[in-house]
């Protein structure tokens, strides 16, 4: 009795801490990382038996200010121009589970940075780190891949497709 | 001169005429609570005084009191012929504010956006059409038709000296009319919460002589300036390689971004910030580098720059009168 | 059931039961003691008191949050709280002095009293009042917790879209909001609709509706007010969190909504819900003003008429809100009008209680001096409302510090200071002892002159510029000094909060014993002991007047041939109250408790995803079924009864 008693304290104790990641509303930005992304391959095939890439976590896709300022930016930063909303163009799809450069957050990451093949251009130097870390979340919450309390709802806007929370997840293909 | 916000200094005709509305409301209601006050105050002093134990004035429930009842009838129809006076007088002034000749009106139109104004100034022929950010300039005289739009929340477009203020709501345009009859440097401020920056989301409106406002109007239809010495071309070049680039415009150049304030003359206005900050060099070089420390949660992010660039940079924006 | 035969015996009937009568009547009417019989009791009294106490525990939690945005705002460019926090503590502030403390409050001062005022033995649906209260409580601890967990409201306490919509309030926190509402709007529903049945059908034979208390015309009228006004609250709301958590376009223009359609909602019901706060607080100072002046109120014919009006007119005033959208001018005009002129009905009862005053003999008491507040302080408020109710006039003033004034100088004048006077004049009835009077004085005069300290200036503030819901000002506006007194005024508020605390804790263990009748008046309520018993009176009085205690006849006679053992009330006829039958009332449950907590499951649960409307339903119709299903042996003894009365 006790112990489910503990448990069910806990559960709850953790949910609610899950809200203050959720819901901070982090104005200054941290500073650059000189972390990970130059270590990280571009892509998961190598020659030889190697460990695959470890999954290294976004923190901006625990909170839902972070995600909804990618959605913004997204459309600012007019990545619209080329993969629409979502549906792809002239860029690929991104709300699908095919990804071509690896569905981590740190693969999108260096995909934005670096730009990719076939006309992905580099925003490495105009968009600020932490504004590409929010647009990595906003990517991969176009396939449902975020928790469905931090991906946003809808816009104000035209709705061709459901809300980034209620699409079901598309798992990336690329994922073990 | 400093800029005023105050509705109690009416510049303005529309602004006027509510001062007149509000010095005959104050009058009036000044009166009924002098009055009302009077009587109430003149009950307590005469009452004799009482305890629990005294007792009740039963014979109150059967009688008629006409003195009473003759008091308070005086007081209901003099305040119902006050009601009614006063809304007589408001239908009046509603009218009045809408009936402000517009023959030969300068259009602008203002989109509000999260937390700064967007502001272009119409006109028939296309290329005399250009835009500008958090700071209109009105010939005095001349009536302003203000088309008013939001592109993400509800904000409020409010310059008290010059007039009332009206809603921008996303889905909806309306309209503000308005002129100014003194020169002068007006405050305005949006009035409608609209989020993180609802509090420092300013704008100035001055007016100037009407030659005055032709010389200004013709400088801000030019393309930016070019820059001159190595410093300035410098600065256009840390501009079009910094994330600058992807939200702001400078007219001539490559950078058409429409997310943020156009800068092509960011130099003519007084205030930077959406009239949070005066336009001085230390002031745009510490809002550059760290926006969110003077406005936390503005859109604008922390751009990271080498001291000589920002040097450059600022000398460059210096230039664009 | 067979007619109660009323007997006219030749004096009033006995407050104190005698001691046999007195135990078979709380065995009827009390509750089980215990943890499990505090979770069951449905009587009117705990009901009440519980709806009080909490409520008040809001307003103290609103009131801190005021003091905060004070700090914040005595000077310019303060850093103390930064936008963010500063939005949430305005929104709760907003959020918890207009759901959770106005309304509540008021609607339970009225469960405690209506019943003793009618003459009733409990509130009709007592066990849906229980529901109520703690539907209400677990609404407040929800947006409590989340605030505290940095998930609170924070678009403002009218959460206007699309700032409140999907795109720009990303997570949960306008979604609490949303679902808050949808708590307390249930809650006030179910309150009204057993104020206005007890109103309605249970008041004590002989009192005809002409002879009703003011303060129970009050209630009947609020009680309406809350059954039309709060469904279109209860649909923004439901649209909204529809909006957000599935995508629907309630308020997306692009998709064929309206960002204005929220508005009409919200002030639809958000116009009428100040006057929810306002009426009652009106029947209260008839009450106060009738006792402390020794006489009747003048007027009863036209008070009540001038009740009824305000809650009618009351919801045709709601576009006076939106004066500053592009709506059509004429129809806004209309508004005007409307707006200036319900302030006729409030003038007619005031010139009635300024002609009672002139006349009666005056025992100034502390609630005597609270209602008087009352027509300083809303007289003003009153004043720039007729002020803000012009269009023109309000284009300058909307949405800045003059309206902050107006609000408070109307919200607190006009139903605060009259709250406070009801506690100081209730407190003996309830507790059986009574408050301090040296206190009392003293927590007036702080909280009056504290009150006007805080928020005369901001008419200033309004007028010179400033506008609301702003986290900071510039240092070069000229709003310093005005702003710096109004929050050294916030403090003397405070302070005087603390007296009334302080006097509160004090006087509950050692005021002054109060008897049935402390302050001689005249109502009902005033003919039981203080504290009542569980089952109020003695016996149910026959009204033979409009002042019971007061007239000589004022009690006729008693009600004889209800059941002691049994909970029987005396259900009377509408308009003349004569007798028409016997009904027999619930007693005390667990289950109006166990049903609360599973719909607070089912409320939280649908916040994060809509499949918590499906499954968590489940245990909500399990508990409302075991609630409602009715128990053999109680069918039986009930059965027996009507038989055999």
């Amino acid at each position: 009795m006790n112990n489910r008693a503990g448990i069910v304290a806990m559960s709850c104790a953790c949910l609610l801490l899950v809200s203050c990641e959720r819901e901070a509303r982090r104005f200054q930005q941290p500073a650059p990382t000189a972390a990970t992304p130059q270590a990280v391959p571009g892509s998961d095939i190598r020659a030889g038996a190697q460990p695959l890439t470890k999954a290294t976590p976004n923190p901006a896709e625990q909170n839902a200010y972070a995600v909804a300022q990618g959605k913004r930016l997204f459309v600012w930063y007019n990545c619209v121009g080329c993969h629409a909303h979502g549906g792809g163009g002239s860029g690929p799809a991104l709300m699908d589970d095919k990804w071509l450069y690896g569905a981590e957050p740190v693969n999108v990451y260096r995909t934005i940075v670096e730009g990719r093949p076939n006309g992905m251009p580099a925003f490495g130097t105009v968009i600020p780190e932490s504004q590409v870390w929010q647009l990595v979340a906003y990517v991969r919450s176009m396939s449902g891949l975020l928790r469905p309390d931090v991906a946003p709802g809808r816009d104000d806007d035209l709705a061709a497709v459901p809300p980034e929370s209620r699409r079901e997840p598309a798992v990336p293909k690329t994922a073990k | 001169m400093s800029a005023i916000q105050d509705s109690l200094r009416p510049a303005g005709v529309q602004a006027a005429q509510i001062y007149d509305l509000w010095l005959l409301m104050l009058v009036v209601c000044t009166i009924v609570f002098a009055a009302v006050f009077g009587a109430f105050v003149m009950a307590l002093w005469r009452a004799p005084r009482a305890t629990e134990r005294t007792a009740p004035d039963v014979a109150a429930i059967s009688s008629q009191e006409p003195k009473s009842l003759l008091a308070v009838s005086i007081g209901l129809i003099v305040s119902a012929v006050g009601l009614i006076a006063l809304i007589i007088a408001s239908v009046l002034t509603d009218r009045a504010l809408a009936a402000l000749p517009l023959k030969d009106g300068l259009v602008i139109e203002v989109t509000a956006r999260q937390w700064w104004w967007d502001i272009v100034y119409d006109d028939h022929e296309p290329s005399r059409i250009f835009r500008t950010a958090n700071e209109l300039h009105i010939p005095v005289g001349r009536p302003v038709v203000i088309k008013l739009k939001s592109s993400d929340v509800i904000h409020s477009f409010w310059v008290p000296n010059l007039h009332g203020k009206k809603d921008l709501i996303p889905g909806h345009t309306s309209l503000i009319q308005l002129r100014a009859d003194q020169p002068g440097v007006y405050r305005g401020q949006c009035a409608e919460f609209c989020g993180h920056q609802h509090a420092k989301m300013a704008f100035l409106v001055i007016a100037h002589e009407p030659q005055d406002f032709e010389r200004w109007a013709q400088s801000q239809r030019q393309p930016a300036k070019e820059p001159e010495g190595e410093l300035q071309k410098r600065g256009r070049e840390v501009f079009l390689s910094s994330p600058c680039i992807m939200c702001h415009r400078i007219d001539g150049t490559v950078a058409q971004g429409r997310q943020a304030p156009d800068l092509t003359h960011l130099a003519s206005r007084r205030t930077i910030a959406a009239g949070t900050l005066p336009n001085t060099r230390g002031n745009l070089g510490g809002w550059i580098l760290d926006p969110q420390s003077t406005k936390p949660g503005v859109m604008m992010p922390p751009v990271a720059l080498a001291a000589a660039d920002l040097q450059a940079l600022l000398a460059y924006l210096e230039s664009l009168h | 059931m067979a007619a109660a035969r009323a007997r006219v015996p030749r004096s009033a009937p006995a407050i104190e039961a005698d001691g046999d009568l007195h135990a078979r009547l709380s065995r009827a009417w009390g509750r089980e003691g215990g943890v499990a019989g505090w979770f069951s009791d449905i009587d009117h009294k705990t009901s009440g008191v519980r709806f009080i106490v909490t409520a008040f525990g809001f307003f103290v939690a609103g009131g801190i949050l005021a003091a905060l945005m004070r700090l914040q705002l005595s000077r310019p460019e303060n850093t103390l709280i930064g936008p963010d926090l500063y939005n949430q503590i305005f929104t709760m502030h907003g959020t918890t002095m207009m759901f959770l403390f106005a309304v509540p409050m008021m609607l339970g001062v009225g469960v405690y009293i209506v019943p003793l005022m009618v003459g009733a033995r409990n509130i009709a649906f007592p066990r849906m009042v229980a529901f109520a209260y703690w539907v209400f409580l677990f609404g407040g601890l929800m947006l409590y917790t989340a605030f505290f967990f940095n998930a609170g409201p924070d678009a403002g306490w009218f959460s206007y879209t699309p700032l409140a919509g999907p795109e720009f309030t990303p997570g949960k926190r306008s979604d609490f909001w949303a679902q808050l509402i949808t708590y307390t709007e249930v809650s006030a529903l179910l309150v009204s609709i057993a104020l206005i049945t007890t109103i309605f059908k249970l008041r004590a034979p002989g009192m005809t509706i002409n002879r009703m208390p003011h303060f129970v015309w009050a209630m009947l009228v609020t009680s309406f007010v809350v059954v039309f006004a709060m469904p279109a609250v209860m649909f923004a709301s439901t649209s909204l969190i529809t909006d957000r958590l599935v995508g629907t376009h309630f308020f997306n223009p692009a998709e064929g909504g309206d960002a204005l359609l929220w508005q009409h909602l919200f002030w639809f019901f958000g116009h009428p819900e100040v006057y929810l706060i306002f009426l009652p607080a009106l029947g209260m100072i008839s009450m106060i003003i009738g006792t402390f002046s020794r006489r009747p109120v003048f007027g009863y014919p036209g008070l009540v008429i001038a009740q009824i009006a305000t809650g009618f007119f009351s919801f045709g005033l709601w576009v006076h809100h939106m004066f500053a959208t592009q709506l059509p001018e004429v129809g806004k005009a209309f508004f005007t009008a409307a707006s200036l002129l319900i302030a006729l009905p409030t003038a007619l009862q005031i010139f009635c209680w300024i002609a009672t005053l002139w006349t009666g003999r005056l025992n100034f008491k502390t609630p005597l001096l609270f209602v008087l507040a009352f027509f300083v302080i809303l007289v003003i408020g009153g004043l720039t409302g007729i002020m803000l109710g012009s269009v023109a006039l309000d284009l300058q003033i909307h949405d800045t510090y003059f309206v902050v004034a107006h609000l408070h100088y109307v919200l607190i004048g006009g139903a605060v200071f009259p709250l406070f006077g009801a506690f100081y004049y209730w407190f003996p009835k309830i507790t059986g002892r009574m408050l301090s009077e040296t206190l009392g004085r003293w927590n007036f005069w702080l909280f009056f002159v504290g009150f006007n300290v805080t928020f005369f200036p901001m008419h200033n503030l309004g007028l010179q510029g400033m506008p609301r819901r702003v986290y900071t000002y510039p240092a070069d506006m000229g709003w310093n000094v005005l702003n710096a007194i109004a929050s050294v005024g916030a403090a003397m508020i405070a302070v005087s909060m603390l007296l009334f605390v302080v006097n509160v804790a004090v006087s509950y263990r050692r005021g002054a014993r109060a008897g049935a009748n402390p302050w001689s008046a005249s109502s009902l309520e005033w003919a039981t002991p203080s504290p009542p018993p569980p089952y109020n009176f003695a016996a149910i009085p026959v009204l033979g007047g409009r002042e019971p205690l007061w007239e000589e006849k004022g009690i006729a006679g008693r009600v004889e041939g209800l059941d002691v053992d049994t909970p029987m009330a005396l259900v009377t006829t509408l308009v003349d109250a004569k007798p028409d039958h016997r009904s027999i009332q619930p007693t005390p449950t667990p289950w109006p408790f166990l049903s609360a907590v599973a719909l607070t499951m089912f409320f939280v649960g649908s916040i994060f995803s809509p499949w918590a409307v499906v499954w968590l339903s489940i245990p909500v119709t399990i508990a409302v079924t075991i609630w409602f299903w009715p128990r053999e042996q109680e069918t039986q003894e009930h059965l027996a009864l009507e038989r055999r009365p």
